[in-house]
């Protein structure tokens, strides 16, 4: 290790990254493994296996994925339409895509519930035509659509930026129209891009729980979410419990995050 | 396809990128656009390619002809070579090169089969067989270049676009493309028009030069025709290295090559000047020396060596130099 090195303070700033990575993430994390870990394996199972648990997992994980596609989906549109055009109110467009980073979630529930519910404004109409958007999985969806575009947005808008029209020319002069230059050309140069602002927009949902809670309406087996089971179990005082539900979220969410990983290291064009 | 261009003129807002612009590119000829950077002549590449539109009015851009200005650069059918390729960086190189006709409306497409054969022939032609399933990021620049040329090939294209084709590689590379460019142009014989501001590139490589300045052309000439006789000061100046000698009101341009330097004991006094050797380089079959004129004026002389050794030469010593009369301009 007394190897020289060009660039000083390598010791001190790993020093530092390692001890503020292990006060911040490590020894929490390790806590709540510790805490799980109290209960046997065929306990932990017997907690994870009930009906509510299950069905809570499958509307996080499921509402979580569907959100964050329609978030990439639509992050994609409008960072088009952010970097491509110049139009009055632009700047202000572009401001308001960090409103929901900012919004206490609380608040957002609320505002979305208010709207939502059978008699808010945009709720009113769509229980004309039968459709249930608060207090169903649907809400759950509307509320973690609205905390995960702008991590799409903000991903996607430097790598936009960035990318000349020299390829669309380049395209253009080759005889392309203006759709096959997007399908063929544009979109899949994007798609590194794309899967970052999906993975961040999903796990960001996976661990939401301040709006869904308002507009769920938290109906057990229906509307529940997993991060409010943990909440509920600490409630009852079951903090192993609550922690099992914790880790095994935890380990869930990190196997997905890590086969998204994967699967942007094999489309290894990105760092080109 | 020869290339017609009749009085164009572009600008973007108040800029004028060209000015009253025409110019004709022979069929099957190699000529370069050449100037100093903001003096139009990208832009009248981009719109000879249909990727930019000149102002409306009597301009007009004709192929063999056929006048062309309306139509977009996607029916245009023209090869355009980006200065820094635009290979699209998701695909092969044999898919780069195939995506020209990969893109034909279907009953035009050739067969799967046919693109093949027309990507490994062209792989073929710039010497990159064997590298079709490399994305762009495993070459090199020249290799790279290389690619982006056989995919503007593909579309057996009228006429040729370069866009400083060398200027993003280093000096050998650049050297040895350069080379391999202009044997590469007489094989296939595509009317190719290139921007330079080398102007050794451009001297070397071309069949024609088009020396531009501030939205116009300056000069237009065979390369030897252009640097003997430039009908500016400009040119002049752009176009190698040269001497600017003031005398009276005048300035006297004239080549370090085209100066005599004689011994002292020579001196004639209507033809020559005198002057002390202040600097000598001579590494190179060439060597250059700077002479300091008793009016004070530096002057660039450049010799062969065997003239250079004739003369025995030191800094300091007194000599005479003569302009060889005909090359001389007086502005």
């Amino acid at each position: 290790m007394s190897k020289r090195r060009v660039i000083p303070g390598f010791g001190l700033s790993m020093g530092f990254t390692i001890t503020y990575l292990s006060l911040i993430i490590l020894i929490p994390l390790a806590a709540l493994f510790l805490k799980a870990a109290r209960l046997s394996g065929a306990e932990w199972w017997a907690i994870l296996t009930t009906p509510q648990v299950i069905a809570a997992a499958k509307l996080t994980f499921g509402a979580s994925a569907a959100a964050a596609t329609v978030s990439t989906v639509f992050g994609l549109l409008v960072t088009w339409v952010l970097v491509r055009y110049q139009f009055p109110g632009r700047k202000f467009l572009d401001a308001m895509v960090d409103l929901p980073f900012a919004l206490p979630t609380a608040v957002a529930g609320i505002t979305l519930t208010a709207i939502y519910a059978p008699n808010g404004w945009i709720g009113e109409y769509l229980a004309k035509w039968g459709i249930e958007a608060a207090y169903s999985p649907l809400g759950v969806f509307i509320a973690l659509t609205f905390i995960g575009f702008p991590f799409v947005v903000r991903t996607l808008q430097p790598v936009m930026e960035d990318f000349g029209s020299e390829y669309e020319e380049a395209a253009a002069t080759l005889g392309a129209g203006r759709w096959t230059v997007f399908w063929r050309v544009i979109f899949p140069m994007f798609i590194p891009a794309l899967i970052t602002g999906f993975t961040l927009a999903f796990a960001r949902a996976i661990g939401e729980y301040g709006s869904v809670i308002f507009i769920s309406g938290n109906l057990p087996l229906k509307t529940e979410i997993l991060p409010l089971l943990v909440v509920g179990q600490l409630e009852q005082f079951k903090y192993e419990a609550a922690a099992v539900i914790a880790a095994a979220m935890l380990m869930a969410s990190f196997a997905l995050l890590f086969l998204i990983n994967l699967l942007q290291r094999r489309l290894n064009w990105q760092n080109h | 396809m020869s290339i017609s261009i009749q009085s164009i003129s572009k600008s973007f807002g108040s800029y004028a990128a060209l000015e009253d612009v025409s110019l004709e590119v022979p069929d099957g000829s190699l000529t370069a656009l050449l100037g100093p950077s903001g003096s139009g002549k990208t832009t009248l590449l981009r719109i000879v390619a249909g990727l930019e539109f000149a102002d409306s009015g009597p301009g007009k851009i004709s192929f063999h002809g056929e006048d062309v200005s309306e139509i977009p650069a996607r029916k245009r059918g023209v090869g355009f070579v980006f200065q820094h390729y635009a290979l699209f960086r998701h695909m092969t190189v044999a898919q780069n090169i195939a995506f020209g006709l990969s893109v034909l409306p279907r009953v035009q497409r050739p067969q799967k089969s046919d693109i093949r054969d027309r990507v490994m022939e062209l792989l073929k032609l710039v010497k990159l067989e064997g590298l079709d399933k490399r994305r762009p990021h495993e070459l090199s620049g020249g290799q790279r270049q290389r690619v982006a040329l056989a995919r503007a090939l593909a579309i057996r294209p009228k006429v040729l676009l370069l866009d400083e084709p060398f200027g993003a590689l280093d000096a050998q590379v650049r050297k040895d493309l350069r080379r391999w460019l202009r044997q590469f142009h007489d094989e296939i014989g595509l009317t190719t028009l290139f921007v330079t501001h080398d102007q050794e590139e451009a001297l070397e490589l071309s069949d024609q030069v088009v020396v531009m300045r501030n939205a116009r052309i300056e000069q237009v000439g065979k390369p030897q025709a252009v640097y003997d006789q430039p009908r500016s000061p400009f040119v002049y100046e752009f176009l190698g290295n040269v001497n600017k000698l003031q005398a009276g009101s005048d300035v006297r341009y004239v080549r370090p090559h085209e100066i005599e330097v004689l011994f002292a004991a020579e001196y004639e006094p209507l033809t020559d000047s005198l002057a002390r050797v202040q600097h000598l380089f001579s590494a190179g079959p060439i060597a250059t020396l700077t002479v300091r004129l008793n009016d004070g004026q530096f002057l660039d002389v450049e010799l062969s060596r065997k003239q250079l050794d004739e003369l025995a030469l030191s800094v300091g010593d007194e000599v005479a130099v003569r302009a060889k009369p005909e090359n001389e301009a007086v502005f």
